[in-house]
């Protein structure tokens, strides 16, 4: 046990041969007391009002899958859902749009660049959500920032406020970071010395860029985009204060049986139904993230 | 591959008198090397001497402040690395990890719009070549340090460049390993009659693979010639001191014109040569043109110098042994004895003799200590 004895293999490779395990004595109870708080606190406020919920969809007021019924018969409730999935989309793509070149930039400069980048994306955190939106419905409403510079310069002023537009604007601008971050760590670790491999082998510098930094970067795509849309599913304050009647969002349609109401039943089917399409659309992408994360974790 | 190709297809590089300025740091200074057409040229030097840049000037990946550069009889100052068509393998494999090892080699192909039967045929020459055929359909995780480098080299050649350029390739791996990649890269050179240019900091693969060495020590080239040349001629004593053990003594220098004499702590050598330049020269002496034996021994061949000293270090070689020798005015004697002659102890009182003719006297240079870890 005190030398690890060598191996030949192959020419030219000697492979240390690992020692055997040290015995095992019993298993510790550290880790477990560890993750403890953690886990009492999602069962806590996760767990629990999830399964309430759920319960509550199939058992108010009686026994039965009457709000589900009710959920799918009623096509507004479905046009929601399909605006909701939709709305989702658009800021998930407006997201990747921008955070894409940003989070480049930042693997490319300075240390003291690459701060302020960060405190740029970690700014609208500690803001609260209200004031963020409602400084956005300053800018965006009809007599706003944004259409007053645009009469100012001539041009006809847009609709924002109350539009999806509008809504996609905001939510993107919130959301925006859970974009950046994973992005940026996933493009940190890209061997730029990849793309001069690819230059040397005869390849443009955007031929370089699709073929060989595109293709490692999009784990990172993909962990945020995951992130935004889920996130953008059930947002409820942005939709409520920047978008009108035709931008309302499934959250809005809950909180309204909800609270208004008391339709405890419904609103729980509603979370449910939100909560399955979720997962459903997780599973469909994940045969797609584990492949490209197979080829590109592996360096 | 063989049977397309010929040996002498390679490109001649003109490298002549190349800067590099980065700010006020000169990384090359008025840099001239000629590499002839299939020649193994290797660019040797320790960290930051320049090698390295070199190399990336004729990649095409540093745009050089001064000086022409031609590859293959025209000028490629200005043309961008993708559209110089020079193969090169990177220290750290650079290959492309979302890639099969197939897709990796036929990349350089699928850019050049080789149709697919013909890019199929090349790649599968190109891993036959590096003895990887049977790894095509891995990613490069799945293989070792020396597999990833070898498919590296599949990819670098499969395109048949007239140049291929390689910096320190063998640098992160085991010595074993890194010796039998030398023999395979010698032999690969030979196949192929590609130019290949060759950067390390290592003499001894230096001396392995080259036909010829281009010695580099703060962004200039200091020597260029064979390993012979610069072992037994070396042109200054960076380059001595690089390749290959030496002994340096430094001491007063007396010439009358044909024969010279060195005074080191009270005795004196002499020898028929003439003085290099003006200022105080070293007197250089390679190991195996020492010899040892014990001090007040009676009087050994005449016309041999002699210096005195203590052995503090002996070291068996099996082919024979080395010594370290403390002399008189502190310096170090380093002596290689052949097998079968008389063996030293440590702290045994003894002499160190050489003849006049096989001692080099050079100019002193207070930089080549430095330079040397």
């Amino acid at each position: 046990m005190t030398s690890s004895p060598l191996v030949e293999t192959d020419p030219g490779r000697v492979i240390a041969r690992p020692e055997p395990a040290a015995k095992r004595t019993r298993k510790p109870l550290g880790p477990w007391l560890l993750v403890m708080p953690a886990l009492v606190l999602l069962v806590a406020v996760l767990g629990y009002p999830l399964v309430s919920v759920t319960m509550r969809s199939f058992a108010e007021p009686d026994w039965g899958l009457q709000n589900y019924t009710w959920f799918f018969g009623t096509p507004v409730n479905l046009i929601v859902l399909q605006r909701t999935f939709a709305i989702s989309a658009w800021v998930t793509l407006v997201c990747v749009i921008c955070a894409y070149p940003y989070a480049f930039v930042m693997t490319a400069v300075g240390p003291k660049v690459r701060l302020v980048l960060v405190l740029c994306v970690l700014v609208p955190f500690w803001v609260s959500g209200v004031v963020r939106t409602l400084s956005w419905v300053i800018l965006l409403q009809d007599s706003g920032v944004i259409n007053t510079m645009l009469r100012g310069a001539g041009l006809s002023p847009v609709r924002l406020i109350r539009t999806q537009t509008g809504v996609v604007i905001g939510m993107a601008q919130v959301l925006l970071p859970f974009m950046i971050l994973p992005l940026y760590s996933v493009m940190r670790g890209i061997d730029l010395r990849l793309v001069q491999a690819a230059r040397s082998l005869g390849a443009r510098p955007s031929k370089a860029f699709f073929s060989v930094y595109l293709p490692l970067s999009l784990p990172g795509v993909y962990a945020g985009a995951v992130i935004v849309f889920i996130l953008a599913l059930g947002f409820y304050i942005t939709p409520a204060l920047l978008g009108g009647p035709r931008s309302t969002m499934l959250s809005t349609l809950v909180q309204n049986q909800v609270l208004s109401l008391l339709q405890w039943g419904r609103g729980g089917a509603m979370g449910v139904v939100l909560l399955v399409s979720t997962f459903i659309l997780l599973a469909l992408a994940a045969p797609l993230m584990r492949q490209r994360y197979k080829q590109a974790g592996s360096r | 591959m063989a049977e397309n190709k010929q040996v002498g297809r390679g490109a001649a590089i003109d490298i002549r008198s190349v800067s590099k300025v980065y700010g006020n740091f000169t990384a090359l200074d008025n840099v001239s090397l000629g590499i002839r057409p299939g020649e193994f040229m290797t660019l040797l030097g320790p960290s930051g001497s320049g090698k390295t840049t070199t190399l990336n000037v004729v990649a095409g990946f540093t745009e050089i402040t001064g000086g022409n550069l031609e590859v293959g009889g025209s000028s490629v100052v200005g043309i961008p690395a993708h559209k110089r068509n020079i193969g090169v393998v990177f220290q750290h494999y650079a290959l492309f990890p979302h890639m099969t090892v197939g897709r990796n080699v036929a990349y350089p192909l699928a850019l050049r719009k080789v149709p697919s039967a013909e890019r199929e045929k090349r790649v599968k020459q190109a891993l036959e070549m590096v003895k990887m055929s049977d790894f095509a359909h891995r990613y490069p995780s799945e293989l070792s340090g020396g597999q990833q480098q070898r498919v590296a080299l599949a990819r670098a050649i499969v395109f048949d460049p007239p140049l291929l350029l390689m910096d320190e390739p063998l640098g992160a791996l085991d010595k074993k390993l890194r010796e039998w990649l030398q023999l395979e890269i010698k032999r690969i050179h030979r196949e192929l009659g590609t130019t290949f240019v060759y950067v390390t900091h290592d003499q001894e693969e230096a001396l392995v693979l080259s036909d010829r060495i281009a010695v580099f020590n703060r962004g200039r080239i200091e020597q260029v010639g064979t390993g012979r040349e610069l072992y037994d001629e070396p042109q200054t004593l960076f380059v001595a001191r690089f390749i290959g053990d030496s002994t340096v003594l430094r001491g007063q220098a007396n010439s009358d014109g044909t024969s010279t004499a060195i005074s080191i702590a009270g005795e004196t050598v002499t020898m028929d040569k003439r003085l290099p330049g003006n200022g105080a020269p070293v007197l250089l002496l390679r190991p195996e043109k020492l010899a040892l034996r014990r001090r007040g021994n009676g009087q050994g061949e005449s016309g041999l110098n002699r210096l005195s000293g203590t052995v503090t270090e002996a070291i068996y070689l099996g082919s024979g042994s080395k010594y370290e020798v403390r002399l008189k005015d502190g310096s170090t004697a380093i002596v290689r004895s052949p097998l079968g002659e008389q063996s030293f102890d440590i702290g045994e009182a003894v002499e160190v003799t050489f003849a006049g003719a096989d001692a080099k006297l050079l100019a002193d240079d207070s930089t080549a200590d430095q330079t040397l870890t």
